[in-house]
């Protein structure tokens, strides 16, 4: 039983306590003199890598550490320094950045938003990183750019495709290489056009968030423009790993051609179940039933193994590409690891690269005079007319002459059209590049419909 | 003291004395050396062991007095960060109006749930909760993206109203949280010699309400509801039978132990202003269950250990790779560095959910009562060293004394 007494002497010690209580932050608001977050010494400089470890996209994930694993050897001057040797910038000379090496951290994200963000913050917080990059889902890195910006670090994005990455939910600290969904539309649709004519109907099965979304969005604006028909489109729930009961309405819907806007795990079961109901042996309102898969990974290729033979899609880069940037990668990453490196891989090694330059261009790691670098000067990519092209320009990192943006802080070069190879020669020549869509067909205004509503805000040094 | 027995006095001193030391507590290790991996003294994640310690506290009001098993906690959890997120979208970046809003949500949410649930008792209202609690992230995963922005997460955007407060600083970005103007995120760093100790606004805030928190379930495992509980939990059949309906006295305890749920999602929202879909689904309601069980179930101050353990792991573990394993061994002959890094590379990094595992088997296998009956046996251990005379108690005596909940 509890009696609750009120004694005078309790009273006052209860008042003593509470008062204390509410004393005691007072004397935290003064925060350390620095110029801005986590300032790095004369010796080091710290970044975060952020990247899923366990769940649906851990092997993207794995790969991404180990492109991150060797930008560093190569911004420390160790091994054969890449992409170093090709890039246009030559500001970087393998001494680390601005004379610091370079150390990292690394975190699981687990493809979650809080465990990303919690893992972010502990790296801010604890380990004093100064650029966090990774992420290989898009809410991911719209949760970590979010983070990074309110805490006042570099983010530099992974793998993410969402068009509200550089959209709606653009943030000044945060900066995307990837390509986006209406990019993947704008490339694809033309050689689908060509290949499978201008009168098609499509049924589109589409994972149920944010990037789904967005992907079946811009395809069905990019192949409705050019005289596609849309059936239906149907939203599959992400944790689905059987598509049998979706597939199956397909058949009976007059549709002869299926979009999947599936990625990763997902991707590959319905692929493959698709493959399964003898899909692609259909005949349908005259034509062949195709299937598209409009962002393509090879990791995922290798996944959905025969069945991805002869389907299209689209992809941010290639290892088979044979320009001189891509093929000093492809051979560093191969000799360290033994196999091609990914899309993702590829993505991550050039973000860190990228970071690095600035600041060395910059002089500083201070996060607003870094983001003035990467939106650059006045440079623009040749033969397009728009007054927001404008930016950061270079070449020879695998995509040819890239701008980065400085109106939303996105990256626009050439978008790859590939398409799953008939007779592989090995287990890595999964994907064939069909057409390399030059960036003047995927360009776009950032006030574009698919994009707008956000604000890049201001750049932030935070404490 | 504040109509507490010495005993129950002296746990919410040693708890109210965790609280506030522990960024001393959190951080024994010089920051630069190599042992500074294990720290654990950053704000962020000292907020997460308060807060999720009281996730943990009212979570044990439900299961350890009266045995239901809610597989479905954190759909409360969840709601209440939306809730704290939507105020810090339409009010003001104040964090006491969002956390109120987030308890009485919570709590509301809880109302319904718990009435429906509570209709079944064992496995079956397990199931009830769990059975909601995927509802809830289904629909805040795709169905009700305008309300809780989908698998992004709700986050707070530079055209909020606002309207209380300011809708974007004067330098152009979204406000930190704060307390009548103490930011939450404002930390003062103490440097003493090789260590560094963190000491932030929003840590001691959430360590205040922890203090309260734990102060209030105190008082509920001690009231004549405490007792009611605990004799639901014995023999529900025989309540039935002496007149009483336990119906009231169940939803009670689900309600409060769901406002619990919807205090910790406030706070979480509050330090770090983002309400994701992933808070909601079954595998964060089982991380309490974890959370309680790991740390002794029935026991005031079990969950809180339970949650720390947990959540530790999670975030210092999961950040050892292979390149942090060779600089702790780098003073041995290759070969054995090579070894020892193999051999425990599966266990740290992304292995940590490997090791916690193995924990917990070796927790339940060997200490069903948990981490606070781990604590049990190691003081007993030292007591009947010092005096081994202790007499014990009489062996006839009937019925056999069973232990006290608290202890």
């Amino acid at each position: 039983m509890s009696k609750f007494t009120v004694t005078r002497r309790g009273a006052l010690k209860t008042g003593a306590a509470a008062g204390a209580g509410l004393a005691l932050p007072t004397i935290f608001t003064a925060g350390a003199a620095r110029a801005f977050t986590n300032e790095p010494g004369a010796s080091s400089v710290t970044l975060g890598f952020n990247v899923p470890q366990t769940g649906p996209y851990a092997d993207e994930g794995a790969d991404e550490l180990r492109a991150y694993q060797l930008a560093v050897e190569h911004l420390n001057g160790e091994g054969d320094g890449g992409m170093l040797q090709t890039f246009s910038s030559k500001v970087l000379d393998g001494t680390g950045i601005l004379g610091r090496k370079v150390e990292y951290v690394t975190g699981d994200t687990q493809t979650k938003s809080d465990a990303a963000r919690a893992s972010a913050k502990s790296m801010i917080e604890k380990d004093g990183a100064i650029m966090i990059t990774g992420g290989s889902s898009s809410g991911v890195a719209v949760a970590v750019q979010g983070l990074c910006q309110e805490a006042g670090v570099i983010f530099m994005a992974g793998l993410t495709h969402s068009n509200d990455t550089t959209g709606k939910d653009k943030k000044a600290n945060g900066f995307r290489h990837f390509f986006d969904a209406y990019m993947s539309g704008a490339a694809l649709a033309p050689v689908l056009a060509k290949m499978y004519g201008n009168d098609r109907k499509a049924y589109h099965l589409t994972a149920d968030y944010t990037w789904g979304w967005t992907q079946q969005e811009s395809i069905q604006a990019a192949t409705e423009a050019l005289g596609w028909e849309t059936v239906n489109n149907v939203l599959t729930p992400l944790a689905a790993t059987d598509f049998s009961s979706y597939i199956a309405p397909v058949l009976n819907s007059g549709a002869d051609v299926l979009i999947l806007n599936h990625y990763g795990g997902n991707m590959v079961n319905s692929l493959t179940n698709a493959v399964q109901f003898g899909l692609r042996d259909k005949q349908v309102n005259g034509k062949n039933f195709e299937i598209v898969v409009p962002l393509y990974s090879r990791l995922m290729a290798k996944g959905a193994g025969e069945n991805v033979k002869g389907i299209f899609g689209s992809t941010n880069w290639h290892w088979s590409l044979q320009d001189e940037g891509s093929q000093a990668f492809v051979k560093s990453f191969g000799t360290k690891y033994g196999f091609p490196p990914s899309q993702a891989a590829h993505t991550c090694y050039v973000q860190t690269l990228l970071y690095a330059d600035a600041v060395t261009r910059a002089n500083s790691f201070e996060p607003c005079a870094v983001v003035e670098a990467l939106e650059g000067g006045d440079s623009s990519l040749p033969g397009i007319d728009s007054p927001s092209n404008k930016g950061y320009l270079f070449d020879g990192l695998g995509n040819g002459p890239t701008l980065y943006r400085a109106a939303d802080h996105q990256c626009f070069k050439d978008v790859l059209v590939v398409k799953g190879k008939d007779n592989p020669t090995s287990e890595f020549d999964l994907l064939e590049v069909v057409e390399v869509t030059p960036v003047d067909q995927v360009w776009y205004e950032p006030d574009h419909p698919m994009f707008a509503g956000g604000d890049l805000g201001q750049c932030n040094n935070g404490a | 003291m504040l109509g507490l027995d010495k005993k129950d006095a002296t746990i919410l001193l040693v708890v109210i004395a965790l609280a506030l030391l522990a960024p001393f507590l959190l951080n024994p290790f010089p920051s630069n050396s190599g042992l500074a991996q294990f720290n654990a003294g950053y704000p962020d994640l000292m907020q997460r062991f308060v807060i999720f310690g009281i996730f943990a506290i009212g979570f044990n009001i439900l299961f350890g007095l009266t045995g239901y098993l809610s597989f479905g906690h954190a759909a409360f959890l969840g709601v209440g960060s939306y809730s704290a997120v939507w105020m810090f979208k339409l009010l003001s970046m104040n964090v006491l109006p969002a956390i109120l809003l987030s308890i009485v949500i919570a709590g509301l949410f809880s109302v319904l749930i718990g009435y429906v649930s509570l209709r079944r008792s064992g496995i079956y209202f397990s199931i009830l909760t769990l059975a909601f609690a995927q509802m809830s992230f289904n629909l805040a995963y795709s169905v009700l993206t305008p309300i809780t922005n989908g698998e992004t997460g709700l986050q707070l955007t530079l055209d909020d109203p606002r309207v209380l407060g300011q809708t974007a600083t004067a330098s152009g970005n979204i406000p930190a949280t704060n307390v009548f103007g103490l930011e939450m995120r404002s930390t003062y760093t103490m440097d003493v010699g090789a260590w560094s100790f963190d000491f932030n606004a929003g840590y001691y805030l959430c360590a205040i309400i922890m203090i309260l928190a734990f102060y209030l379930s105190l008082r509920i495992f001690r009231s004549p509801f405490g007792l009611m509980l605990r004799a639901v939990k014995s023999n529900q059949q025989r309540l039935n039978y002496t007149g009483l309906n336990p119906k009231p006295y169940t939803l009670a305890a689900f309600i409060i132990s769901g406002m619990y749920a919807g205090l910790a999602g406030g706070l979480l929202a509050s330090m770090d202003p983002l309400a994701g879909a992933e808070r909601m689904q079954w595998t964060a309601s089982g991380e309490v269950v974890l959370m309680t069980i790991l740390g002794g179930a029935g026991t005031l101050i079990g969950p809180v250990l339970g949650a720390g353990f947990i959540k530790y792991f999670e975030n210092i573990f999961s950040k050892i790779n292979d390149n942090v394993l060779h600089q702790w061994f780098s003073f041995l002959p290759e070969g054995m560095e090579d070894t020892l890094v193999f051999l425990l590379h599966p266990f740290v990094g992304k292995g940590w959910h490997l090791t916690l595992g193995i924990l917990f088997m070796l927790v339940v296998t060997f200490l069903p009562g948990g981490l606070v009956e781990g604590g049990q046996r190691l003081s007993r251990l030292f007591r009947r060293r010092s005096r081994d005379t202790d007499t014990t108690p009489d062996p006839e005596h009937h019925p056999k004394e069973s232990p006290h909940v608290a202890e």
